[in-house]
């Protein structure tokens, strides 16, 4: 066991983890931060999807012990500071951008991170950035309008609310 | 995954050194080795993190007007910073995986695990780049030996990985549709001594030189100079997402593809 | 105007907050105190004979808890089959015993044939790997008409071949149908393969089970469309505990597109070890394992042919179908390919001779069972495609035939067992017409000729079975359940509602929508009613979500009892206004005396049944009220759906451009909801049409055994989907007159796409007939140079 330690959502934390103990299981198991969620073991779905030094990740795909030292970012510090949904959370619930909720966490932390680089992407950039990110609920149109509407975006003449 | 040890040397010294211990495995960005542990495909005795070594990461141009990108550079670093030096090796590192993929894996981990589907060896071989480890530099015409195969030695570290900068060059992808890999990758780098090609996802025996294409290219370069070069089907892989002859019809088209987009 | 509230509102979900926060709570979040876990040892090849296991040196190893293999079940039931098939002599279908581990024989790679249960789960992967076990190599029993033949290797040994039914629906007299064909001015004819395919809900399945030494009670946490028909097949034909005693609980599951419905060997193994270990266990499923343990959809290889009059009137339909069911009989495996497919071969059409002839087969391959439409996509993509060849063959307008021959009065007896209550399919292609722009196809066209792409234009047309079903018909049918649902409406004294309904929401937005239906009925705040669901000890009972049935049979089940609700508040607010019950009136939450100013409030009302002072005598303190409700009928969303795709020449690739669905779904409470169910269905149709293939190899072995391989899917391969659902013939038979919208999206996608690729294909020159999914830009181009 080694001791691991890093600022998650703004609050150091630290643990005992083997060597082989992912990030998202840090997270999960030994954090409680169940909102990361495991989707599949070949670093394709995305649901896993935080942000290491405020990049984008996939933790299910990265050693807890890669993460000794950064800040990470999860879902659960996503929300506005007095608990409201922020931007992209509420332009989420605004155009139904989520079904199941099991891919939404990583779609969002995903979402935030294009918009951080690309505050105003086109469909077509949206669409290609969450390549890696699967959703088997929506048939993505509203997690794209959602983004885009999340960017400031008139998204009233895409068809269909 | 089966147990190991977590090693994070922050200098090359201490890498090499730490990869001496029997069974002990580099670790670049871990996309494809951590999937790889998960299925218990590998079990190595420690890993031995190249992440922390600062002297292995980034993207510059040495006095010959080379690009460098250390081996611990990642794919969206490169994207980024070899964007004005090597545009079209930025691209075809923006091509990677997905966004989250690309900003952990390494130039130097793709390189080393020779995918036979991964795009950075034809970036590698097309643009006639040398391997720079820790003990030596190898020509990449000597590196690729195969599938999952080169020319590194046991506990070798590429330090990084240095590019001629070709007058133009065009790196076009054809998608595996499930894995995102390619299904078949063109890089086409043209210099003033002429025209390499380099294909992956496509070869049984992984990244190659398509050297029938090459020639007629050096004679003229235009796409109708590959009319009549096909590569032999027998040599492609045949697999779910394509027979051997569409693979082998597929160079041709992503080849020719990218002789118009350096015209 | 768009109503801001109650049924017709498309009000935003609540159940969002929990899941946009991470405060979503799936199968694997939850942990119980002293959880061991456990790992299957599935078996790596596709039919071998068991010689030994030796599981000895696996015992030894650290952590181990307990190891268990097939012996550990002997006497334990099996998975049972919740539909028995009849065949076309009046046989029972072939049922083979399917055991919780591996018994004598694996016959599917991913076959469980050992279960570890460790301290972790990494200890009992390390002892499974200790695990010692030598199986004899059978053939693999793989291709559905060799399974078929006389003397072919036999799945189960016991069973008398390989077919599990030969089932005919629709006309008997084999010499009748000839004699159509034979008559006929034109037949078409169509060999086709329905893909098979992995359902793959983003969440993979979980089993946490506990048990109390001190009240006997076993807790069962699952990820399941339907946790009280886990309970009752669990308990009743698996492990044989009192159902009293068993809670099992799907908390938020992260969809199910089917796959979760089922009862599946890992709940069963968890319950029964969490009481022999003496300790909670917990199985989470890699994706990996999902692939080989998750039951798949689909998998159909059919003939189908049409015959046609001299004026192109369909005069008949035959189909021949091999189905197949996998290594074992999944729960509602065998009603797929016959009363889920075959009845829905009349499709939109007035077709008079209809004869549907279906072999199941056994194959040393994963399960399978219904996915998203279950048995109606592979209906409609035969009768469509071969609808679409027609048109091609006798150079008319595919939309123009189709109209031809719609139906038209209702209700209408089918050939093949249905009586549609209701329809409109001229009335919703029209609306398609007008919101795909048909009218500017031709310029479209021209646009992508230009670039040096071909476009091409595919119509589809499509009628669904949904809302299932009466039980009495499905119990004739050989259903081992009822089809009912139930509901409770629990009003607290403050006039909150609690609802407790035995549907399931993995993403259906139950627990917004069914609130506008309860609110709307009372006149109040949606915000003052909650569903609870997913807890067989919170529930009176339900068969849970599947079949596009939530609304349609729970929801009226919800609005039974809630009219209950009302009918004795109604007594209680004429006893307070003194008046005659038959005079009070209803409406925005007030009850009021008609044609009089006297009303009193839904909250004071609801005070009152709990707080019974002024109060009549004959009525029952409190406000709580059960409905079962078991359907008249099948209800029958229809649609037609336009794809419009770009091929590219010179690599087979093909995208769509444009997608457009209208749809008659009857009544819809929230159009928002409603709206991304389709757009949901249409991205897994398009999924099915142009990428997905779950594919094995001779041997057995899987060869999509990943996302690495299985193409799902993504953002960037499908478009913004139009969708219009404004034609509405409410249904006739069911109080909110709504229909379902689950599945359709994808039933009526992928023929849509394949006829448009093959529309594109011929405006190019080239004369290709059909190209079986998934259109893979390999095979578009082996057809455009074959």
């Amino acid at each position: 066991m080694t001791q691991v330690s890093m600022t998650v959502n703004g609050k150091p934390v630290s643990g005992d983890v083997e060597g082989r103990t992912l990030l998202s299981s840090f997270l999960r198991d030994h954090l409680s931060l169940t909102g990361t969620h495991v989707g599949c073991d070949t670093a394709q779905c995305g649901a896993c999807v935080v942000h290491v030094n405020g990049e984008a990740v996939k933790s299910c795909n990265m050693l807890a012990l890669e993460a000794d030292g950064a800040d990470v970012g999860t879902i659960e510090g996503q929300a506005n500071p007095d608990g409201s949904l922020n931007l992209i959370q509420q332009a989420f619930q605004d155009h139904h951008g989520l079904q199941c909720g099991f891919c939404t966490p990583g779609m969002v932390m995903s979402a935030a991170a294009l918009l951080k680089d690309n505050p105003r992407p086109t469909e077509a950039e949206i669409r290609k950035y969450l390549e890696g990110n699967l959703c088997r609920c929506t048939g993505y149109h509203n997690i794209v309008k959602a983004i885009m509407a999340a960017s400031g975006q008139d998204v009233s003449s895409i068809a269909a609310e | 995954m089966y147990s190991f040890e977590f090693e994070k040397p922050s200098t090359i010294a201490d890498a090499v050194a730490a990869l001496a211990a029997e069974d002990a495995q580099a670790l670049g960005g871990g996309q494809t080795l951590i999937p790889t542990l998960k299925q218990r495909l590998a079990a190595p005795s420690s890993l031995v993190s190249l992440s922390g070594i600062a002297e292995m990461k980034g993207v510059c141009i040495e006095d010959d007007g080379s690009v460098a990108i250390g081996g611990a550079t990642t794919h969206a670093s490169v994207a980024r910073d070899a964007a004005g030096s090597y545009p079209a090796l930025a691209a075809l590192a923006g091509q990677i995986g997905d966004p989250a993929v690309r900003n952990r894996g390494t130039i130097g981990g793709s390189v080393a695990n020779n995918d036979p589907a991964a795009c950075y060896p034809a970036g590698v071989l097309g643009s006639g780049a040398t391997i720079v480890t820790n003990t030596r530099q190898i020509a990449a015409d000597d590196f690729f030996q195969g599938m999952f195969t080169t020319a590194l030695d046991e506990g070798e570290i590429i330090t990084s990985v240095r590019f001629p900068v070709p007058q133009a060059a065009s790196y076009q992808k054809f998608l595996q549709p499930a894995s995102r890999f390619a299904l078949v990758g063109v890089f086409l780098a043209r210099f003033a001594d002429g025209v390499r090609v380099a294909v992956t996802g496509a070869g049984e025996d992984g990244v190659f030189r398509w050297g029938e294409a090459e020639q007629a290219l050096n004679k003229e370069f235009r796409p109708d100079a590959l009319m009549d070069q096909r590569v032999n089907p027998v040599n492609m892989i045949g697999d779910l997402h394509g027979s051997k002859e569409y693979r082998a019809h597929l160079v041709y088209v992503m080849t020719r593809r990218a002789v118009e987009a350096t015209m | 105007m768009p109503k801001d509230s109650g049924i017709g509102a498309s009000s935003k979900r609540r159940e969002d907050v929990r899941f946009l926060t991470g405060a979503g709570n799936y199968t694997d979040d939850i942990n119980v105190r002293g959880q061991a876990y456990v790992h299957f040892l599935r078996s790596d090849i596709a039919h071998g004979r068991i010689k030994s296991i030796d599981t000895s040196a696996a015992e030894a190893m650290p952590g181990v808890v307990k190891v268990f293999t097939g012996k550990d079940f002997e006497g334990v039931g099996g998975m049972p089959c919740g539909w028995e098939v009849t065949d076309k002599h009046g046989a029972p279908m072939q049922e083979p015993p399917h055991p919780i581990l591996a018994q004598g024989k694996v016959r599917h790679v991913g076959d469980p044939i050992a279960a570890v249960v460790a301290d972790s789960l990494e200890q009992a992967r390390d002892a499974a790997e200790a695990i010692d076990v030598d199986i004899e190599e059978l053939p693999a029993v793989m291709d559905m008409k060799a399974a078929a033949q006389d003397g072919a290797t036999l799945v189960h040994d016991d069973l008398k071949n390989n077919i599990c039914y030969d089932w005919q629906l629709g006309e008997a007299d084999d010499a009748k149908v000839n004699d159509v064909f034979a008559n006929a001015a034109h037949v078409t004819t169509l060999d086709l393969v329905n893909n098979r395919l992995v359902a793959n809900p983003m969440e993979p399945r979980v089993a946490v089970a506990e048990y109390s030494r001190a009240t006997e009670e076993y807790t069962l946490y699952t990820t399941s469309q339907n946790p009280h028909v886990i309970r009752l097949l669990m308990c009743a034909f698996v492990l044989g505990l009192p159902e009293h005693k068993v809670r099992v609980v799907a908390p938020d599951v992260g969809g199910g597109f089917g796959t979760k419905i089922f009862h599946y060997a890992e709940e069963a193994f968890c319950t029964f070890a969490a009481k022999a270990c003496g300790r909670p266990v917990k199985w989470t499923a890699s994706r990996s394992e999902a692939f080989m343990s998750d039951a798949q959809g689909r998998d159909h290889v059919s003939k189908i042919e049409l015959a046609l009059d001299a004026d192109n009137n369909f005069v008949g339909l035959r189909t021949n179908t091999y189905a197949n069911l996998g290594a074992y009989l999944s729960t509602f495996s065998s009603s797929v390919p016959t009363w889920l497919h075959g009845t829905l071969m009349a499709g939109n059409y007035k077709t008079p001779v209809i004869q549907v002839n279906v072999k199941a087969m056994f194959t040393n391959t994963v399960p399978v069972d219904a996915y998203r439409g279950a048995g109606r996509p592979e209906a409609t993509f035969q009768l469509e495609r071969v609808v679409d060849k027609a048109a091609r063959e006798l150079g008319v307008d595919p939309i123009a035939l189709r109209r031809q021959n719609f139906i038209t009065q209702f209700p209408y007896d089918t050939p093949v067992a249905l009586t549609y209550d209701t329809g409109n399919y001229n009335g919703t292609m029209d609306k398609l017409e007008a919101a795909a722009d048909l009218a500017g196809f031709a310029a479209r066209r021209a646009a992508s000729e230009a670039k040096g792409k071909l476009r091409g234009l595919g119509i589809n047309c499509y009628i669904e079975a949904c809302g299932i079903a009466p039980s009495n018909i499905v119990g004739m049918l050989g259903a081992r359940a009822g089809l009912y649902d139930a509901a409770t409406v629990r009003v607290n004294a403050t006039g909150s509602i609690s609802v407790m309904v035995g549907a399931h929401s993995h993403g259906q937005g139950h627990e917004t929508a069914f609130p506008q239906v309860v609110a709307d009925m009372i006149g109040i705040d949606e915000s003052m009613v909650e569903i609870v669901h997913g807890d067989t000890s919170k529930i009176p009972f339900g068969m849970g979500t599947y079949g596009s049935r939530s609304l349609a049979v729970c929801g009226s089940a919800m609005v039974k009892a809630t009219e209950k609700v009302i009918d004795k508040a109604k007594k209680i607010a004429a006893h307070l206004l003194e008046a005659s019950e038959a005079d009070i009136e209803l409406k925005d939450g007030q009850f009021s005396v008609a044609g009089t100013d006297k009303s009193v409030a839904w909250g004071d009302v609801t005070l009152t049944a709990y707080v019974p002072h002024n109060y009549p005598l004959e009525v029952e303190p409190g406000l709580e009220e059960t409905a079962f409700y078991d359907p008249a009928n099948f209800t029958f969303p229809a649609g037609a759906y336009a794809c419009e795709v770009e091929v590219d020449p010179d690599t087979g690739q093909v995208s769509i451009e444009k997608f457009t669905a209208a749809d008659d779904f009857g009544n819809i409470v929230n159009p928002m909801i409603v709206d991304g169910q389709v757009h949901g269905g249409i991205g897994q149709g398009i999924g099915q049409a142009l990428l997905e293939n779950c594919a094995y190899d001779e041997n057995g072995q899987l060869l999509s055994a990943s996302f690495m391989d299985y193409a799902m899917p993504r953002a960037d391969d499908v478009p913004f989907y139009g969708v219009d659902h404004s034609s509405q013939t409410p249904c006739t038979h069911n109080p909110l007159g709504v229909k379902g919208c689950g599945e359709a999206g994808a039933i009526g996608s992928p023929p849509a796409v394949v006829n448009a690729v093959l529309d594109a294909l011929n405006s190019g020159g080239k004369a290709v007939d059909h190209i079986d999914m998934p259109v893979s830009p390999s095979r578009v181009w082996a057809a455009m140079n074959g």
